[in-house]
């Protein structure tokens, strides 16, 4: 039994480490909390499900979803963030132009999908077979959720890590002004971290929609406040700490249920979120020092 | 004179809306002023509802008893909370008192005296518009008595440099924790009155897409002055009724004014009649 739950929430905290990771991936770059990364997470639920019902392989309609969250991140830095980052406009004014992205968008798919659940009906989601190991069940639905998760993940580390963009994503996020100095493209880094952050923050939406099989207009609300706890407890900023952070959330939660406190579930996670910030504000894992004003 | 009366008639509901709504951006931005980034006026709107709700259906008390009560409540839970974030600045005191809002909306979720996620119904429906716009001016009369004071010069100086009101003596823990009750005192003020105007509260009334409608109306008003907050209140209370024609296209229409007033209007809705000098 909690051999199972387990199982579940290894499966579960592997989407929510791929939406907290581009969510804090904005923040540790730009010091910015984007309100605009779950509402861009349900576009692409929503692109992905149009491109299913047009015939699109699921694989592909993940993919192209992705992308297209990609490029929504990149309009959204143009529209809501750029124009405040030349301004120098501190924290809590972008922090508002991004909820007024999130409404645009929430309103343009109520009106375009209206309010009713949408599922996936190609791609035999529902005949999946259902796979034993032992004691532990899973679909081969949920199993390829958890790789794709897991491999976005190494995809983008190793960007971060080996590749010429992750060295100027890493030395803007360190200091924008010496990065600038050394002949780095800001503005075109800061759209290449839009465009990551975003597509991941995309995938993981349409990651969750093939989950449950559910597409909702209000599906991004829980794990917009939920992805605050996760990297929160990873280390606002640290994307190593955001994947662990969403597989201690997955655990959690499945656990809560065994122990029969689902319904206070929210409550556990957010107070322990708020004493880690108290008592720890670097996070679990995070270095950087955060108290400065 | 009749017509006026006709006009209260039909939109007396939108006009109590304006101005609880408007006591709640003042309480949010008193603690903006004070540069606190303090993102749980919901919360302690919501406790003071229903601390208000269930004085007034189990113990049958009568209103002034259960606002004055239950904003005593708030504002005594707002200063426990002061406690614990005082080492916390910007985007990390935001989502510590995000974290917060999300606690009590669980536990009001989960309790049986607040009637869990159905809420309580049947609240004596007493918060008439002359006591909500009376609220109003009672809370705004004080606000400005206050900004005559040395609390208000010490708050801006917290507000715009920590470190100089140190080295002249402000005590900052005290100051970011006087603002932060006295905007709960405000906020369950509102809450109460909330909770009286409405037949019935559930938990969802005072989650985070409350906080974020306050936090909005704050920003688009103008964030260091009470009096953008008031206006920001009202005109974006207003504007989903005046441009309901726009049926379908309201919600975008709605999220384009709040980008373009902080794109175009940095200093939000109160700074355009300022002159054009004072922007850089």
């Amino acid at each position: 039994m909690i051999a199972q739950q387990l199982l579940n929430g290894l499966f579960l905290g592997a989407v929510y480490s791929l939406f907290a990771v581009g969510y804090t991936l904005v923040f540790g770059v730009l010091d910015i909390l984007n309100l605009a990364h779950a509402a861009i997470f349900t576009a692409a639920a929503f692109t992905a499900f149009s491109l299913s019902m047009a015939g699109v392989p699921l694989p592909l309609a993940l993919i192209a979803a992705a992308i297209v969250a990609g490029i929504m991140g990149i309009l959204l830095d143009r529209v809501a963030f750029a124009p405040l980052r030349a301004r120098n406009a501190g924290t809590l004014v972008p922090l508002i132009s991004s909820i007024g992205v999130a409404i645009v968008i929430g309103a343009v798919l109520r009106g375009i999908y209206g309010i009713d659940e949408r599922h996936f009906t190609t791609g035999g989601l529902d005949t999946a077979p259902a796979i034993h190991a032992g004691p532990l069940t899973f679909t081969i639905v949920e199993l390829t959720i958890f790789l794709s998760a897991i491999a976005l993940m190494l995809v983008l580390s190793w960007v971060l890590r080996s590749t010429s963009l992750g060295r100027r994503i890493r030395a803007v996020g360190q200091d924008r002004i010496a990065a600038a100095l050394l002949g780095i493209n800001l503005e075109a880094t800061v759209a290449a971290t839009f465009f990551i952050a975003s597509a991941l923050g995309g995938a993981a939406g349409v990651l969750t929609a093939l989950r449950y099989d559910s597409i909702t207009l209000d599906m991004g609300g829980p794990i917009e406040l939920k992805g605050l706890a996760v990297i929160i407890l990873g280390g606002m900023g640290s994307v190593t700490g955001a994947v662990i952070g969403g597989f201690i959330l997955g655990a959690v939660e499945t656990l809560a249920v065994v122990f029969g406190l689902s319904a206070w579930r929210d409550a556990i996670l957010f107070g322990v979120m708020f004493v880690l910030l108290v008592a720890r504000p670097t996070g679990l894992f995070g270095k950087r020092a955060l108290r400065a004003a | 004179m009749s017509a006026l009366l006709d006009f209260y008639a039909k939109h007396s509901r939108l006009i109590d809306q304006i101005g609880v709504n408007a006591i709640l951006a003042l309480s949010l931005s008193v603690s903006l002023q004070a540069g606190q980034l303090a993102l749980a006026q919901a919360a302690f709107m919501g406790i003071a509802a229903y601390v208000s709700a269930i004085l007034a259906l189990n113990a049958h008390w009568p209103l002034p008893a259960t606002i004055l009560t239950a904003a005593i409540v708030s504002s005594v839970v707002a200063a426990l909370l002061a406690y614990p974030v005082r080492g916390l600045r910007g985007v990390f005191l935001a989502i510590a008192t995000i974290g917060f809002g999300e606690i009590v909306r669980v536990i009001a979720n989960n309790l049986a005296i607040t009637g869990g996620a159905e809420g309580l119904s049947g609240i004596p429906n007493d918060a008439t518009t002359p006591v909500i716009y009376g609220s109003l001016a009672i809370v705004a009369a004080a606000l400005f008595v206050l900004s005559r004071t040395k609390f208000a010069l010490a708050v801006a100086l917290v507000r715009e440099d920590e470190h100089a009101a140190r080295g002249v003596g402000v005590d900052v823990g005290a100051i970011r924790t006087y603002s932060l009750a006295l905007g709960g005192a405000i906020a369950g003020l509102a809450g109460a009155l909330y909770a009286h105007a409405s037949f019935f509260i559930t938990p969802a009334d005072f989650g985070f897409a409350e906080m974020e409608k306050i936090l909005v109306w704050c920003v688009v008003g103008g964030v260091t002055s009470p009096a953008g907050a008031v206006l920001g209140a009202t005109t974006l209370s207003i504007l989903p009724e005046a441009i309901r024609f726009l049926a379908d296209y309201r919600e975008i229409f709605n999220g384009i004014i709040l980008l373009g007033v902080i794109l175009f209007a940095p200093g939000g809705l109160a700074s355009l009649w300022r002159r054009r000098a004072v922007r850089p």
